[in-house]
């Protein structure tokens, strides 16, 4: 029943067809992202008025908006934006919820009842709606969106982490090792968070890309990226008012956001085949 | 093997107490608890093995925590090798506890699964304080060796062996500190019958190479037998009879012991066996009544009964029963029982 | 007619790592008021066998061989008419009581259902059956019980519920998988013993599926001892407990702890494990393990023996485990 071969976690990744697909989307988007840093087809920042409205053709693939800047290059140069909010927001969530999860399952009590009734308390609003709250309040930019999309992050990762921790917690090999004089402290790093890090993981994989939806549409009403840096939901907002004198505008940033959540939409439900426990695992 | 120096127990459990409550059926309704250990005593002398059997939900698994100072014990005493462990904080129990290990039930569920063996088999060391790696790489190797694993599976993960062989990297876990004491809850009872016999035999050959003293859970009689010299038979948290293993077993003295003797299928035997049978139904642990634990189910029950709590008391040299007809019981018993 | 006729049946699973040959060649028969124990450890094909018969097997999974009902080869049979003999014909009993038990429901709701389903009862018939029925499995005032939901009752009343749903549409072959296996020993006596009572009653056979020697020994009339997904022995129960043969029930019988053997008594062990079902031997499954064990029986399936006419084995070196004592065996 053992398959002890080094490669079956390879193999495993190689089976399942939704891991492959969403990882292929995936890397094209972080691909997209690394080249722009350093090459774009054409600029993304440079007005030229007579070049506006292109339809896509060699020299602008996939043409030109209403200020002559090139589509292909505001998008590649977008995905550096979208990614670099998600990343950034769904960092603050992972490491402060799951440590506020772990920390409610491993003290019980007083401790969890208050960190848990906090996290439903956030839940109680609308998260697009607290988002814009906070850049309502603390004004629009990148790294506001940021923070808000975060702090929505927060009690998702710990309800998450809470309950799949005591899960773990009810388990005997955490009785074994309270018997073998093992404390709580340890026990949480030990034993716990390497059982539920898989969950983890895959549920960070969906909220990246909830996230990349979220600083579209923050964008999209004008609270996220501010101009002149490109960003995917304000490139839609502005074709929104040009949709049937350039309908290209509108299509090509909605592509790329359905793109990316997809892809990575695709990638977090192949990661929880491919990290099932109960198939073989090697580290 | 019987051996009489006058050592002191290796554990001597005095009148141990455990409620658990149980949370609220509404916001005003009064908390109720679960009676899960109602004064439970009893010692272990050194090499021994001490069984405790009963049925489910009779307290043996709350019992074997207790004793483990796993849980919050609600009164009574629990002392190991002469040192009081009822009431001492996590940190203080930690250097005691290389003293007491545990082997769980689930061979499945008590391993876990993203460790390798060397690391499972490793984990109590952490009670014993810093070891240089040279030395715990030997503990490991000589613990192995001693439970019949091969130093090859070392660096295996447990969903590589089967349920037998995870059980021996439960053991070779508990013996790593040379604990005097090793509590085991139903460590067999998951396995198959041909891989428990396996299981049940090293744990007998560990017991006469190391001088470990046993306490050990089982709901199967005739594992105890095998195992055990002494045994406690609990009912609703209390033990209703204890004694050596031979005398209890060949000539019960509470009605309850007999008839879980009597309810055990025998291969070979006769197709139907002429036996004594339980009465009425399971009474509930959540309230505490007058007169004897097992009045309900009693197939001999008599007005005292309903009214007097039964003492565990001698019937016979190092054999107490909790049972105010225990000489009726006894006078029953065929001569060759089984 | 023989109620039932199991002819070479033959049961591959198909997994992940390939094909795992979960039964192999297995013929049996049952008669009407018949008790048929099937025993062996996990993986010996026993559980697949019951749901050979039930025809409830995973999709992924090959059967060959006839499962003949009164003649009639249930794996010909479609799914409809199968719905039709499940329940109604051939009913099964599982192990877990809380698990088979759907929890939403009350269990009057679950007992009423396969009444109305199958034998057409309308709400009141239907209602007043279920209460005849809880009342003949042993559960203590069913008009109160019949509200009550699945959690509520304790493992034993779960699994006369069971009985009393298999029981509902008055079943030919009852087929108890481990029926009392998650049972404390003095239920298990009490859920055993209604089991015996209510097939002697309405002349239904039973198939009896166990791993405790114990339990089949005295709950059976006849016995098949299964390993590695084939038949080693079979035949009375009385004719088998009298003179157990195939070195593996010898094994099985000296490995089990008894009541009265005492402290000073070592058990006997079968070395090795249970075989992966994955790569079995083409000859003997018990080949690896067995102290009898020659090249032969590695290469070529062991020949059925009938010492008598209620005792067979299949074994190649019949003489040498004939007349062994296990510990002579296995010590």
């Amino acid at each position: 029943m053992s398959n002890s071969d080094p490669t079956s976690f390879l193999n495993r990744c190689r089976r399942s067809r939704s891991f492959l697909i969403g990882g292929v989307m995936t890397g094209f988007l972080l691909l997209c992202a690394a080249i722009s840093l350093f090459w774009t087809p054409g600029s993304a920042y440079d007005i030229v008025i007579p070049d506006r409205f292109l339809p896509p053709s060699a020299e602008h693939w996939l043409g030109t908006d209403q200020f002559g800047r090139d589509i292909v290059s505001m998008l590649m140069t977008g995905t550096q934006n979208s990614i670099a909010v998600a990343v950034v927001a769904v960092s603050i969530g992972l490491i402060i919820g799951v440590s506020l999860g772990l920390l409610a399952a491993a003290k019980r009590g007083w401790t969890e009842e208050f960190i848990m009734r906090i996290s439903d308390f956030s839940f109680a609003f609308p998260a697009i709606l607290s988002a814009i709250m906070i850049t309502a309040i603390l004004g629009p930019g990148g790294v506001n969106s940021i923070l808000a999309i975060g702090l929505y992050n927060i009690p998702v990762f710990a309800r998450l982490t809470r309950g799949s921790a005591n899960a773990i917690w009810a388990r005997e090999f955490v009785l074994a090792a309270r018997a073998a004089g093992k404390g709580k402290f340890r026990i949480t790093f030990e034993h716990i968070l390497p059982n539920v890090l898989s969950i983890i993981i895959v549920q960070a994989t969906i909220l990246f890309a909830i996230a990349i939806l979220a600083e579209a549409a923050l964008s999209y009403l004008g609270l996220g990226t501010q101009p002149p840096h490109p960003s995917w939901g304000r490139m839609l907002n502005e074709a929104q008012s040009l949709i049937f004198l350039d309908p290209w505008q509108a299509v090509f940033p909605g592509l790329a956001i359905a793109t990316a959540v997809f892809g990575l939409n695709l990638l977090g439900d192949g990661l929880r085949d491919v990290l099932d426990p109960r198939l073989s695992r090697k580290r | 093997m019987t051996d009489y120096s006058v050592e002191e127990p290796v554990l001597i459990v005095e009148d141990l107490v455990r409620h658990y409550r149980l949370p609220k059926e509404s916001l005003f309704a009064e908390h109720r608890y679960v009676y899960a250990l109602n004064g439970v005593s009893f010692e272990i002398k050194k090499g021994k093995s001490f069984g405790v059997v009963g049925e489910s939900g009779c307290g043996k698994s709350t019992l074997a925590r207790n004793v483990m100072a796993l849980e919050d014990t609600d009164g009574g005493s629990v002392r190991i090798l002469g040192e009081e462990v009822v009431g001492l904080s996590f940190e203080q129990l930690r250097p005691l506890r290389q003293h007491f290990q545990m082997v769980f039930q689930d061979p499945y569920g008590s391993l876990d699964p993203h460790l390798n063996v060397d690391r499972i088999v490793a984990e109590p060391l952490a009670a014993l304080g810093p070891l240089t790696s040279a030395e715990r790489d030997e503990r490991v190797r000589e613990v192995l060796e001693s439970v019949g694993l091969k130093s090859g599976d070392i660096s295996k993960y447990p969903h590589e062996f089967s349920g037998g062989q995870r059980q021996r990297i439960a053991i070779a876990r508990a013996l790593i500190t040379h604990p005097e004491l090793i509590v085991a809850d139903e460590p067999v009872s998951a396995l198959d019958v041909s891989v428990q016999a396996q299981v049940l035999n090293l744990l007998k050959d560990l017991q006469e190479s190391f001088g470990v003293t046993y306490m050990f859970i089982s709901h199967d009689l005739a594992v105890v037998e095998y195992l055990c010299d002494e045994v406690a038979v609990m009912y609703l948290g209390e033990i209703v009879e204890k004694g050596r293993t031979e005398d209890l077993f060949a000539n019960p003295a509470h009605p309850y012991t007999r008839i879980l003797l009597d309810a055990v299928p025998q291969p070979g035997a006769a197709k139907k066996r002429d036996r004594i049978k339980l009465a009425g139904n399971v009474t509930g642990q959540t309230e505490i009544r007058a007169g004897c634990a097992f009045q309900d189910r009693c197939p001999m029950v008599k007005n005292v009964c309903r009214s007097e709590k039964p003492p565990l008391v001698a019937v016979e040299e190092e054999h107490l029963a909790a049972c105010h007809f225990s000489a009726d019981v006894r006078a029953k018993n065929k001569p060759a029982a089984g | 007619m023989t109620l039932l006729d199991v002819q070479d049946l033959t049961i591959t699973l198909a997994t992940a790592e390939g094909p795992a040959r979960a039964v192999r060649d297995l013929s049996f028969s049952l008669e009407r008021g018949e008790t048929l124990g099937i025993v062996g450890e996990s993986g010996c094909g026993k559980s697949m066998t019951a749901l050979a018969l039930m025809s409830l097997l995973p999709e992924r999974s090959n059967t060959e061989g006839k499962i003949l009902l009164e003649s009639e080869d249930l794996l010909r049979f479609s799914e409809k008419d199968l719905c039709n003999i499940r329940g109604n014909r051939m009913a099964m009993i599982f192990q877990e009581p809380m698990t088979s038990l759907n929890p939403v429901h009350t269990i009057g709701h679950q007992v009423m259902e396969p009444l109305r389903l199958h034998k057409g009862l309308d709400k009141d018939a239907a209602h007043a059956e279920a209460l005849r029925l809880l009342d003949r499995v042993g559960i203590p005032n069913p008009k109160a019980r019949i509200r009550n939901y699945p959690h509520q009752l304790s493992g034993g009343q779960r699994q006369r519920v069971m009985i009393a749903l298999a029981l509902s549409c008055g079943p030919d072959i009852l087929i108890a998988d481990e029926p009392t296996t998650a049972l404390d020993v003095t239920i298990q006596d009490q859920i055993l013993e209604l089991i015996q009572n209510l097939v002697s009653e309405d002349g239904m056979a039973l198939i009896l599926i166990s791993h405790d020697l114990g339990v089949i020994s005295e709950n059976t009339d006849k016995v098949l001892v299964m390993y590695g997904g084939s038949a080693v022995e079979t035949g009375r129960t009385d004719k088998i407990f009298g003179e157990l043969t195939h070195p593996y029930t010898l094994g099985l019988f000296a490995a089990m702890p008894k009541l009265g053997m005492g402290r000073n008594a070592r058990l006997a062990t079968i070395p090795g494990v249970v075989p992966d079902l994955m790569n079995l031997p083409a000859g003997c499954t018990f080949f690896d393990r067995c102290p009898l064990a020659s090249d032969h029986c590695r290469d070529a399936s062991p020949p059925v023996h009938v010492l008598n006419p209620d005792h067979a084995v299949a074994c190649h070196n019949i003489d040498d485990a004939r007349g062994k004592k296990s510990e002579e065996l296995y010590l």
